[in-house]
């Protein structure tokens, strides 16, 4: 291996390298000479994390390059920089679940006396063409800001040379040579396709391609049940498409289940069909340019087939790791996930080499998260920090189309770490005031806060289904992270008339059965 | 001392030293059954004179009564700790009669002077209620529930005196029928008339033509609150408890008349009263306002669009009720004598007051109105207002369809009777002075609510404090409400949400050195691409230095700031420090998450204008 480094490198780097001088930042000499740049922290991945990481480090005075290139997906979409969240993720598909939303209070408006003429229609390309000019304007600003922060980027597919060195080669096929002490991957992960499934790759979609989409997807099924299929069922349903989801197991897997059923059932009664315990088949494309989808139904065996105009897999993410030459850096992979493997210190299994974001083993895939770590990486890296990234009690929530924010542990993982015994649950069924006049129906605005049974009952989780629940959970992640009890909780006194409010009120035990729905004021 | 005349009684048995939760719990029950059982009850130390003068005057009113001295009993410190919780007296002697709390030497010879000792002492046990609470509001109906909870026989007096303009309404309360939740609602209506212009732009079609219809929007919101009015009443009838449609005046310490809209009288009697008479809108004292101005009793259930409005105060009341008139569509002026919501912090307060003038609400600055007038009749009529300056001889005038006063509300609490019995209330603004536990200077009448002295005038506080005091009076509960680090939202057209200490109450308190200030405009992401601005929103925390920068204010205007404040609040009761903002993942894309990220200190000066992206 080091012989094909030295051949890259060429003499200059062959010199430099026997002599050792390069890893002590001396390297800025021998750039213009090898065509090869050397920087203290080079950063493979633009997005939420790598980004952040390098805007730091650069801010603590280092010489930062950022390596950024987006492979079009299969269906041919590519986007500019700043990763999954900014292009393909949480901000199109909010911004999407908010058109849906507005749909919504379109409706509502005529019980509070606004007098819309019918008929009410929305238009795809409209929407889609405002949410992809405001991602451009973000891409913008994300290159602007690495420029402000003399970060060097490199739109350029980066593959490991050695432990070193990085190759990059750009849209022409041009290659460029970047070393650096630090290197942080933050590749981050990109739609699974399933490989058993004839037509699945030619004819069907991921969120990769939905948020970039010129022309309305039209009736749609969404293969999967995690949260992204949810979300993009639910804004698709919202803004009037025919819309079905089939899921092979448990909806919305690694969240609480009583929750994530609501989740599923508030959906369903607004008109998105689920097609539970189906696999599909095969999907063929039909002289119509509609796709016909045939699938197996595994409770009964049966085969059932639909036609429709898109079908958008959900199945799973996989990281981004497969041509990154990691074995030629010696950075190990979990060779089941195909995830880096890290350590507390986000390091890799060769000590200058990180992972941060969804390509690492073992972190929420969450954007705030991959961020915070970034930052604090650059911080022990080049400050005088050693603060560690804390993953514990991390908030996060569902934009389906009733919010459900939740922060720290469901309450199956709460029961099988404490016991059902030490385990004290206190529920609510409540309805927001502003549902009462247009006759909406609450039957899934649900709260349920997690406690230890044991005084002074430390609050374990807080699950809140219902409008703004994003909003909702952020303040109460805050009060879980300072310890709070349920004593502490029920002594906050509410903001009314508010959702959150329905929070500080939880009185009724699910161990009492006693009815949980709120009645009045 | 000469040994007292009165019988001895003891509080533990021999024997019990135990310590912990379990003993004191045991000293509790002991102490109550004494107070309970015995019809006088004093507490002292055998050595102490002032107890020696109250043991004196009982014995000259040739009363018999019961003695602890604590000076003699095992644990007597510990004893007189549990005392101290019970009757919120730290000192002896501490007297008890007929179960209510007297006070100590000085109080009890106070209350033989004008002449409650001997009512106390006449006192017929056989009550027809064990406590009838005055008003039926958000904290008389919470404190009532609850009591009937434990088991008390309970009675609730409400009746609402109909507004100048003829406004009447049913069982709740203000929250329920001219406050929160009509409010609440209009805002509604008016937010979603702004969701109307951002849907275009997220790519619903429809008719360019929209309307609002007041009435159809009125007729919903008041089918709601007469739901909710019907609730209260099952409620009331589910837990047991007497509701009575009649108006109650205190006649006697312990009986109250009650009289009913046909004016017929009925005296009822109780050993316990609550005082949740709640407030009602505060009128200019000007020919003419009566007749044709509104308040907010009014306007909610308006049977006709008020049209061009003129609203007259700054409080909360008038810029709430500002926005969302203007927000449907109405041409709207706030007439501001001084500051705009006086109280809470003035940086937001400018902001809440500069975003409506963005959404198209007049401001008259400095001007306080001298004359109203009627111009015409009609639904809605015309009305001419005079207006002078309060820096000069200016004077201005302008023509209004309504007029809606927002100046203030008045404690009613001076025609109840109060005088009768004795319990006082501050003869500047009528409100009632209570001590920590809710009572007032007559100790078997306790206050809540919007008519106590210093406390905030928010539904959940009343909650609150009714159910918790119920639970002092009839349950074992020593639990007080803790009126510190209330969260409120403003529902103004950006709403305003805060917990703790405005910037200026902060720096009164902390002095500005010892504290940090971090900030920052956002820009919510729904609103980029409804292309509304994007520096109107913003965030502020205050922290003090010197206690590990722990958050003592907390502020926000933008979207949804009530959902978003109410968690932050339940934070800064666990004790919220700057670092634990630092430390918690934000939720995105959401508003709250910008707290969570916060850099830039006001004292630094830096730049918090978002750039264009």
């Amino acid at each position: 291996m080091a012989a094909m480094v030295v051949a890259l490198r060429g003499p200059v780097g062959r010199f430099r390298s026997r002599t050792r001088a390069w890893t002590r930042g001396t390297r800025g000499a021998a750039n213009a000479a090898g065509g090869q740049q050397s920087f203290d922290l080079l950063v493979i991945g633009g997005g939420s994390g790598g980004l952040a990481c390098a805007k730091e480090a650069a801010q603590l005075g280092r010489k930062v390059a950022v390596a950024d290139y987006v492979e079009p997906s299969p269906q041919g979409t590519k986007w500019g920089l700043g990763g999954t969240c900014v292009n393909v993720g949480c901000i199109p598909k909010k911004l999407m679940h908010q058109a849906a939303l507005l749909g919504g209070m379109v409706k509502d408006a005529h019980h509070y006396g606004w007098e819309v003429a019918q008929p009410i229609q929305h238009n795809w390309k409209k929407m889609a063409e405002a949410v992809q000019n405001h991602v451009k304007s973000l891409n913008w600003g994300h290159r602007v800001q690495l420029q402000d922060r003399k970060v060097k980027y490199f739109n350029v597919k980066a593959s490991f040379v050695d432990e070193h060195t990085v190759c990059g080669v750009d849209k022409g096929g041009k290659t460029t040579l970047l070393s650096a002490d630090h290197i942080v991957i933050a590749t981050g992960g990109r739609p699974k396709y399933p490989t058993q499934i004839k037509g699945a790759l030619e004819y069907g979609i991921t969120s990769d391609d939905i948020f970039w989409l010129k022309e309305s997807p039209g009736k749609t099924l969404v293969v999967g049940a995690s949260y992204v299929a949810l979300e993009c069922a639910g804004f698709l349903t919202g803004i009037g498409l025919d819309t079905t989801v089939m899921m092979r197991s448990i909806p919305l897997r690694g969240f609480d289940q009583q929750m994530s059923s609501l989740v599923t059932e508030h959906m369903e009664s607004h008109g998105t069909r689920f097609l539970k315990g189906c696999i599909p088949s095969v999907i063929k494309k039909l002289p119509t340019g509609q796709l016909q989808v045939i699938w197996k139904d595994h409770a009964s065996g049966k085969e059932d087939t639909g036609t429709f105009d898109t079908v958008l897999w959900a199945i799973g993410r996989v990281p981004e790791t497969k041509n990154l030459n990691l074995e030629k850096a010696g950075v190990n992979i979990n060779p089941e996930n195909q995830k880096i493997v890290v350590d507390a210190q986000d390091a890799t299994s060769v000590p200058h080499i990180f992972a941060i974001g969804d390509v690492a083993e073992g972190r929420p895939e969450l954007t705030p998260t991959a961020i915070k770590a970034g930052k604090l990486l650059a911080h022990r890296l080049f400050g005088k920090s050693s603060a560690l990234m804390d993953y514990s009690n991390v908030p996060t929530t569902v934009f389906t189309p009733l919010e459900y924010g939740c922060v720290g542990l469901s309450e199956e993982e709460a029961v099988a770490l404490h016991g059902q015994e030490h385990v004290e649950v206190y529920h609510a069924y409540y309805k927001p005031l502003e549902f009462t006049v247009t006759d909406r129906d609450a039957s899934q605005c649900y709260i349920k806060m997690v406690c230890l049974r044991e005084p002074p009952q430390l609050v374990l989780g807080l699950h809140f289904l219902g409008p703004n629940a994003g909003e909702v959970t952020q303040g109460f992640a805050l009060g879980i992270k300072c310890g709070a009890s349920y004593a502490q909780v029920m002594q906050t006194v509410g903001i009314h008339p508010t959702c959150s409010e329905e929070v500080v009120k939880l009185h009724i035990t699910k161990r009492s059965g006693l009815e949980p729905t709120v009645t009045g004021c | 001392m000469s040994s007292p005349p009165g019988r001895r009684v003891r509080v533990s048995s021999p024997g019990t030293s135990r310590q912990g939760s379990d003993a004191r719990e045991e000293v509790r029950r002991r102490l109550k059954d004494l107070i309970e059982a015995n019809r006088v009850m004093i507490f002292s130390k055998s050595y102490c004179p002032l107890s020696t003068r109250v043991k004196e005057l009982f014995s000259s009113l040739g009363v018999d009564y019961n003695i602890l001295e604590l000076d003699q009993v095992e644990d007597g410190a510990n004893v007189q700790e549990v005392l101290t919780e019970i009757s919120n007296q730290k000192t002896v002697p501490n007297i008890f009669v007929n179960k209510v709390h007297v006070g100590g030497c000085d109080r009890t010879f106070q209350a033989h002077h004008n002449g409650l000792l001997q009512k106390l002492l006449q006192e017929d046990l056989a009550h027809d209620f064990d406590l009838i609470i005055i008003g039926g509001g958000s904290g008389g109906l919470s404190c009532a529930k609850e009591a009937a909870n434990l088991g008390k026989k309970v009675m609730v007096l409400d009746f609402v005196v109909p507004s100048p303009q003829g406004s009447s309404w049913g069982l709740g309360g203000t929250c329920v029928n001219v406050g929160c939740i009509p409010k609440k609602l209009m805002h509604q209506a008016a937010l979603l008339g702004q969701a109307l212009q951002d849907s275009r732009k997220f790519g619903w079609e429809y008719n360019q033509q929209v309307k609002h219809n007041w009435e159809v929007m009125t007729e919903a919101i008041q089918n709601h609150i007469s739901s909710l009015n019907w609730g209260y009443r099952l409620t009331l009838r589910e837990k047991g408890v007497a509701y009575v449609n009649a108006y109650g005046e205190f006649v006697e310490l312990h009986k109250i008349k009650a009289t009913n809209k046909k004016g017929q009288e009925t005296f009822y009697t109780a050993s316990k009263f609550v005082i949740a008479t709640g407030e009602r809108p505060r009128y200019l004292g000007l020919q003419g306002d009566k007749e044709y101005c509104i308040t907010s009793d009014d306007l909610f259930s308006l049977p006709y669009c008020p049209g061009r409005t003129l609203v007259i105060g700054s409080s909360y009341v008038g810029l709430e009720c500002a926005g969302f008139l203007a927000g449907l569509g109405l041409d709207v002026t706030v007439m501001v004598r001084s500051v705009l919501l006086r109280g809470f912090d003035q940086e937001m307060a400018e902001k809440v007051g500069s975003y409506m003038e963005q959404q198209g609400v007049k401001f008259q600055r400095k001007f306080t109105p001298v004359l109203v007038q009627q111009m015409e009749k009609g639904s809605p009529g015309v009305l001419k207002v005079v207006a002078k300056s309060t820096e000069g001889p200016e004077t201005v005038e302008g023509t209004y369809n309504t007029v809606l006063l927002a100046i203030g509300r008045d404690s009613c609490t001076r025609k109840i009777g109060l005088e009768k019995i004795g319990v006082k209330i501050n003869e500047k603004n009528g409100k009632i002075p209570v001590n920590d536990v809710e009572q007032t200077n007559v100790p078997h009448v306790y206050a809540i609510g919007d008519i106590l002295e210093g406390k905030p005038e928010l539904t959940p506080v009343a909650i609150q404090a009714g159910k918790l005091l119920a639970r002092r009076l009839f349950g074992a509960s020593l639990e007080k409400c803790d009126y510190v680090n209330i969260p409120t939202t403003v529902f103004t057209p950006l709403e305003y949400g805060c917990c703790g200490l405005s910037e200026e109450k902060a720096i009164e308190v902390y002095k500005k050195e010892n504290l940090e200030v971090y900030h920052t405009l956002f820009w919510p992401l729904e609103w980029t691409v409804a292309g509304r601005d994007n520096n109107t929103c913003y965030a502020k925390i205050i922290c003090n230095k010197f206690d590990n920068e722990r958050v003592v204010g907390f502020h926000l205007l933008g979207p949804n700031a009530g959902e978003i404040t109410q968690g932050f609040a339940a934070a800064m009761k666990c004790g919220l420090t700057k670092q634990l903002l630092n430390d918690t993942i934000g939720i995105h894309p959401t508003c709250g998450e910008v707290f969570t990220t916060l850099e830039i200190t006001k004292s630094s000066g830096l730049e918090i204008t978002q750039k264009g992206c």
